[in-house]
């Protein structure tokens, strides 16, 4: 289970790109595993790697005035594609905390939340001002206050995101979803037993 | 108030909600499970030391990183893709869970052995670890893809946690012009669409072209719907899914068969029910379709020219087509008709069925694959490939060229060895042509069966209505 967020307090990685793919974030190659971990190093291994496995100092994460930054600053649709919880694996392994997007898929959302992984819509001007401002000064600091539901920038105004009441708790409280399913056992109870038999 | 389907889906499997924010618990009907995404899962469960929930309501098979040379044997020389195996075949039989594996002579792609089984069934909430889960929606029910925690999750407590989706109705009106098949009518919805315009929603596909499909192209339909964002797509049950759904191995018998029948009835939805988006496509004008981009949106009729990122499709920005057009190696405005092909892969959840490779085989039936390409033919299951020899279809693909397969998911995403090299073009029945998907730096074209056949045999793309013609005149 994931531990608590409250605040996340980072620099950013731009990565400017739409339709960011779980294929592109954990290739299928790195799929054959029987554990969660360790597949950070696996993380966008196409753009990281040339062919060699040598790393490719063009791609932004290979680049030293973005090493440690928790946070990724991607464009729209991020997370497209497979249902892969390799993807958020991945990135937590890799050590990002939040995503920031203009736009997620709804599998890649989900799955990034139950492994607190925060993901932030924000409108695509704040999106794209904030990936050039990431680019133009690399130390710019983001703060991120999930109860508040705030991103701070550096020197700018304040951003409120959108994340319902249940995943704020979930991600604040350290809430386990199955445990909370559990505890309406009962509920359940009922329901399959007025189930019809061919269901 | 009229419903529409999801609406009545939706309404039959919640089973509690706290309160007005906190998301529903879902009942889930049918779980099905891979090696793949499934491990981490049944490790998550043993930690919480508590039993799997409903092993009867879950079934098992090896699909992605299996190898499907003829012959396979194990242990697998791929030791990581062994362990995989071996480990959904420790966690089934701990946890007493069906499993079609390699000696069951039901193995398959998940989405392939499900309806085939009568494992799936209309009216139901069926999820699996994997996002073509969707397929399964053309019998009529809610089917969607999950991550690996919402497995454990329906382990645990056979529930997933779930906010309601907005819908929209994409109403396909006409008939299918000859040779367009239902692989062309998905790649025209989603390159009118994009690939993000269904995020948020479940499609309900509907109108006289849906209706005309059989089962085989319905599930090609739904199959895709994640390509357009959406997590589920669905198609109301009629006497065509209730003819192809009687005496399979797993459906209700009897009595319980009629009861099930007179429940699917109702549930298609009701005249004037409201959906929040409505699309209308005319299917009297479409052609066969084939992708030039990155991504399933950005496909386009077989006679049609690659678009300029001077004037891209409305659902994408100029750069990303560059950048596609870029590693796609295509330029603007070039005719796709006549783009060489160096591998073909006919096989996929999406078009692995008897009645796709049937379609292939009439094309391929007496010609030889083009000597430039690698061609083959992956059936999507045990039962389908059986079924394929039993009417001679080896035979015909066999003396053509093809390489005859055992099922898998292949070189859909090339897990298990199969997969295409830098630079190579391949015409695909498979449903991602996503960069890389197929094998690091390959090229994917996105097309229906025949016209997968008719690209082997050419070496390169052709109008598969040309060829069909020329058979009728010769
Ligand atoms: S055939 Fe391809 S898309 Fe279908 S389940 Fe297998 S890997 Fe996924």
């Amino acid at each position: 289970m994931p531990k608590p967020i409250t605040h996340i307090s980072s620099r950013c990685v731009p990565l400017n790109k739409d339709n960011v793919d779980t294929d592109q974030i954990i290739a299928a190659r790195f799929l054959k595993v029987t554990s969660r971990k360790g597949l950070g190093e696996h993380a966008f291994s196409d753009f990281r790697y040339m062919e060699d496995g040598s790393p490719n100092l063009d791609f932004v994460l290979n680049q030293p005035q973005y090493a440690h930054a928790r946070i990724l600053v991607a464009g729209h649709n991020f997370g497209c594609g497979s249902s892969r919880e390799h993807a958020p694996w991945a990135l937590v392994d890799y050590g990002f905390e939040a995503i920031i997007a203009t736009s997620f898929a709804d599998i890649f959302k989900n799955n990034a939340l139950k492994n607190g992984l925060l993901v932030i819509e924000l409108p695509e001007a704040v999106v794209s001002q904030l990936r050039r401002d990431c680019e133009a000064n690399p130390a710019l600091r983001v703060d991120v206050d999930v109860e508040a539901q705030t991103v701070a920038i550096e020197n700018q105004t304040e951003q409120s995101f959108e994340i319902g009441a249940f995943w704020k708790k979930c991600l604040t409280q350290g809430l386990d979803q199955v445990g909370y399913t559990l505890s309406f056992a009962d509920q359940i109870k009922a329901y399959e037993a007025q189930r019809p038999t061919f269901a | 108030m009229p419903k529409t389907l999801y609406q009545k889906l939706w309404d039959a499997h919640v089973v509690h909600q706290e309160d007005p924010s906190s998301p529903a618990l879902l009942f889930i009907d049918r779980h099905l499970i891979h090696e793949v995404t499934s491990p981490q899962a049944f490790t998550g469960l043993a930690e919480r030391g508590i039993p799997l929930r409903r092993p009867d309501l879950t079934i098992a098979t090896v699909d992605h990183s299996i190898p499907t040379l003829v012959g396979r044997s194990f242990p697998l020389k791929d030791a990581q893709a062994q362990a995989q195996i071996e480990a959904l075949e420790a966690n089934v039989k701990a946890q007493g869970i069906r499993y079609y594996g390699p000696e069951s002579g039901h193995q398959g792609i998940v989405h392939v052995i499900g309806p085939e089984l009568g494992f799936t069934l209309p009216g139901q909430t069926i999820v699996c670890g994997d996002s073509h889960t969707a397929t399964h929606g053309a019998f009529g029910s809610l089917a969607f893809g999950i991550g690996t925690s919402e497995i454990e999750h329906v382990f645990a407590t056979q529930c997933l946690l779930q906010y309601p989706s907005k819908t929209m109705a994409i109403n396909v009106n006409g008939a299918l012009p000859e040779g367009v098949t239902a692989k062309d009518l998905i790649l025209a919805i989603i390159a009118k669409l994009g690939m993000d315009a269904g995020t948020g929603y479940v499609l309900e596909f509907r109108g006289d072209a849906i209706r005309a499909l059989s089962m085989e192209g319905r599930m090609t339909v739904c199959n895709m719907a994640i390509e357009a964002g959406a997590r589920a797509g669905m198609i109301a049950p009629d006497e065509t899914t209730f003819a192809y759904l009687k005496d399979k191995p797993l459906a209700p018998k009897g009595q319980a068969w009629e009861e099930a029948v007179a429940y699917w009835k109702t549930l298609a939805s009701d005249e004037g029910a409201s959906f929040d988006a409505v699309v209308e496509l005319d299917a009297t004008t479409l052609q066969p379709m084939v992708t030039y981009g990155t991504n399933p949106g950005l496909a386009c009729g077989i006679n049609e020219n690659v678009p300029s990122p001077e004037a891209p499709p409305s659902h994408t920005q100029a750069s990303d087509l560059a950048d596609a057009l870029d590693y796609m190696g295509l330029t603007a405005h070039q005719p796709m008709k006549g783009l060489p092909i160096d591998v073909v892969f006919i096989g996929s959840c999406t078009n692995s069925r008897l009645e796709d490779l049937e379609a292939a085989a009439r094309v391929v039936k007496g010609r030889k694959v083009n000597p430039n390409v690698r061609a083959l033919v992956v059936a999507g299951s045990q039962v389908v490939k059986e079924q394929a020899e039993a009417l001679g279809l080896d035979v015909i693909f066999k003396d053509a060229g093809f390489e005859w397969r055992e099922p898998g998911c292949s070189m859909c995403i090339a897990m298990n060895g199969d997969a295409i090299e830098v630079g190579q073009y391949c015409a695909s029945t498979s449903n991602r042509n996503f960069k890389g998907r197929q094998g690091k730096g390959g090229r994917s074209v996105l097309v229906s069966p025949a016209m997968a056949a008719a690209a082997a045999i050419h070496g390169k793309l052709v109008d598969v209505r040309e060829i069909q013609k020329e058979a009728i005149h010769a």
